[in-house]
């Protein structure tokens, strides 16, 4: 046992598991005295705290309350998705994805959809198109109003948390509705959606609406014009144009920064060239713009719902290809949704090769014809992309996804350096990183 | 955690061309394990090599598909390179790129077309330089950086390979950029100079794959814990079993179940 130089004013010895420091209460003199001339304090904010937007650990380093030096560490909520996905089929990687951004699941099963359609060369049917988009819209409204609550939270604006969170429930209740599931839906499959619109969920989404166009401008009175929650994001976490380009953030933030950059107009899927809707953009680069984009973004989604709703027309909702389409047919049973018996019965009974055909497609899954590619889609978040590569087989060879809450997470060190460390939360609230997206 | 690892538990067999062929093939039940190593990379292999270039969508060889299907379905193959003319604005982007980059001809490897996208194969060492001409020249124009990722093609000698996906907010288009690099030497020019964005992505790649950018700020891992031993998105990293409390039983790790395809 050898003594070592003291740190912080506190002796040290050196044992097998590395310097051991005793430190003991004393006078404040001798604490300033132990610091020396150095007045940096870190202070690791997360990763369990409550303002940093799920398990997120913000490595800051303080002058008195001016941030000098922030650092994102992120990895604990890391699941190993996309190894994961390696081991299952194809269609069973829509039941991974889902789980990534978790207040935006339609948004990845569709553009993880979208890439394996892609390397297979299908059409998905009109109406699969025209659901995906409906349900794409109404998830961007839930996703933000989540935003906005638990923004609203971390600020001190508690009203917005509980508004926020009662008007996205009424969301997840249509999206309940057509998935079956208030999240984690994987009801957008490879080839279509996993089941058509069940009776009265148009009527439904129509209620919403009307809902929504009473209880989103309430959002607005609340905190629009408030001044507390306008000091709180006016001028605060700034990034401009350029620096989002340089460092690879888009969606919202991007667009509170002038560039009306939206791969739904700039890049158009799933036939957004053919709804109307406006991009909206602020040109503060700060909270507040990306406050009011935000809100403004709701209203649009509504539009292209209401626009989504009207075009729907009867049709299939999964491509008619029987070697890639999933051969469910699911009715309501008496104990709930199941594989139709009469489906059964037939396969089971009259058909040997559509009872094949079944237990291959649900055993082995279909073959993805070698090669790569790579989708993007708006997300609420940014540009959500996946490069899926195919190698012949019945299973993803690789899937990456592009998550914009990892890429948007590192402006977080060029929005609070040089602030107070309030400010910083405001920072990382106005990115609105959602960590299962961030880890996968 | 080597390669030596990855050819000899998948019940393949290599065939003259160097590929590995998926055992599957040669058992007509489909049971045999494939121990997931078999795979052949895409965009590399030529059409006449895959092994499953003649077989269906569910993949039966020798008539054993029962469905009614068998040999309807022709499937193809990735491209290992195109000719020109590519088609589109894939011929400008690379003859702006031609023109503007000294070393394209020594560098840029292959060029493919596949699926409406371009992919630019180019050299390692050549990265940043790539990347500093795409997003500087006024022809080419790719502001974005989207995305950075690894892939690990264990049939291939240079197996770790590094994709970039650029993207032209002015021309709105987007261009795929790949380099390869072996397990001995995983070094890769670092492009965070050039796209700062690429400081998360490269960590990434490093903590899933390995591939070194030199050059980078602080290359570390980011997903997994700082003293986490490997590469887990390496193909030939072991995976797990789940232990069972029941007679001593466990769950085989994914790569080593019995597999339908």
């Amino acid at each position: 046992m050898t003594t070592t130089e003291p740190l912080y004013g506190a002796p040290g010895r050196e044992t097998t598991e590395g310097t051991v420091y005793t430190v003991t209460g004393g006078d404040w003199d001798a604490v300033v005295a132990g610091a020396g001339d150095d007045q940096r304090m870190v202070v690791n904010m997360g990763p369990q705290h409550p303002s940093t937007h799920g398990v997120l650990r913000l490595v800051l380093e303080l002058e008195g309350e001016t941030v000098t030096s922030a650092r994102t560490v992120i990895g604990y909520l890391h699941t190993g998705i996309e190894k994961n996905m390696e081991y299952r089929n194809w269609t069973q990687g829509v039941t991974f994805v889902t789980r990534m951004d978790y207040l935006a699941p339609i948004f990845n099963e569709t553009a993880y959809c979208l890439a394996v359609e892609k390397l297979l060369g299908v059409e998905v049917p009109e109406r699969a198109t025209t659901i995906r988009v409906l349900c794409m819209e109404l998830n961007r409204i839930a996703s933000h109003l989540v935003w906005l609550a638990t923004g609203g939270m971390e600020l001190g604006a508690l009203t917005a948390m509980t508004n926020g969170f009662r008007e996205r429930e009424l969301v997840l209740d249509c999206l309940e509705t057509i998935t079956g599931l208030r999240m984690n839906h994987a009801y957008v499959r490879p080839g279509g959606v996993a089941q058509d619109l069940p009776p009265g969920a148009v009527e439904k989404v129509r209620e919403l609406l009307k809902t929504l166009e009473k209880r989103v401008p309430i959002v607005d009175d609340l905190l629009t014009g408030q001044p507390i929650w306008q000091k709180r994001l006016q001028d605060v976490a700034f990034l401009d144009a350029q620096g989002c380009l340089a460092l690879g953030v888009t969606g919202p933030i991007l667009r509170s920064a002038g560039l009306a950059w939206d791969l739904r107009k700039t890049q158009p899927y799933c036939g957004y060239e053919d709804y109307e809707f406006d991009v909206p953009t602020a040109t503060s680069s700060d909270g507040w713009g990306r406050f009011m984009v935000r809100v403004a973004e709701i209203k649009e989604s509504m539009k292209i719902i209401e626009q989504a709703l009207d075009r729907l027309q009867p049709g299939p909702v999964m491509v008619q290809d029987k070697k890639i389409g999933w051969p469910a047919q699911l009715a309501l049973g008496s104990d709930g949704m199941g594989q139709s018996l009469d489906h059964v019965k037939k396969i089971m009974g009259t058909s040997m090769e559509a009872l094949i055909h079944h237990f291959k497609l649900v055993t082995e899954g279909f073959r993805v014809p070698a090669g790569q590619v790579y989708t993007a889609i708006e997300s609420p978040r940014g540009e959500l992309g996946v490069h899926a590569v195919s190698d012949g087989g019945t299973r993803p060879f690789r899937v990456h996804v592009r998550e914009p809450s990892f890429i948007n997470l590192q402006s977080a060190s060029a929005m609070c350096e040089g602030s107070l460390i309030a400010d910083a939360i405001a920072a990382v609230a106005s990115i609105d990183p959602v960590m299962g997206g961030v880890d996968r | 955690m080597t390669e030596s690892t990855h050819s000899s538990e998948g019940g393949g067999q290599e065939t003259h061309e160097g590929l590995v062929q998926p055992a599957g093939e040669h058992d007509p039940t489909g049971m045999a394990s494939t121990g997931g190593y078999h795979l052949t990379p895409s965009a590399v292999v030529p059409p006449s090599a895959t092994a499953r270039g003649t077989s269906d969508m569910f993949g039966a060889a020798f008539g054993s598909d029962t469905s009614g299907f068998g040999g309807l379905v022709e499937k193809r193959a990735a491209p290992v390179s195109t000719p020109k003319p590519y088609g589109g604005w894939f011929d400008e982007a690379t003859d702006a790129l031609e023109a503007a980059w000294p070393g394209f001809a020594e560098h840029v490897l292959r060029v493919v077309v596949d699926r409406g996208e371009l992919t630019i194969y180019v050299t390692p060492e050549s990265i940043a330089d790539v990347a500093k001409t795409l997003r500087d020249e006024p022809n080419l124009r790719f502001e974005l950086l989207s995305s950075v990722s690894g892939v690990d093609y264990p049939a291939e000698q240079t197996r770790l390979h590094a994709v970039y996906h650029f993207t032209s907010m002015t021309y709105r288009r987007r261009l795929r950029v790949e380099v390869a690099v072996t397990f001995e030497d995983p070094h890769v020019p670092s492009v965070c100079s050039v796209y700062p964005t690429a400081d998360f992505q490269e960590r990434e790649a490093w903590d899933m794959f390995g591939i070194v950018f030199d050059g980078h700020p602080a290359l570390t891992r980011i997903l997994m814990p700082d003293d986490w031993d490997g590469h887990p998105q390496r193909k030939d990293y072991p995976l797990g079993g789940i232990p069972v409390e029941y007679k001593g039983a466990s769950i085989p790790p994914p790569d080593e179940r019995r597999a339908y395809s």
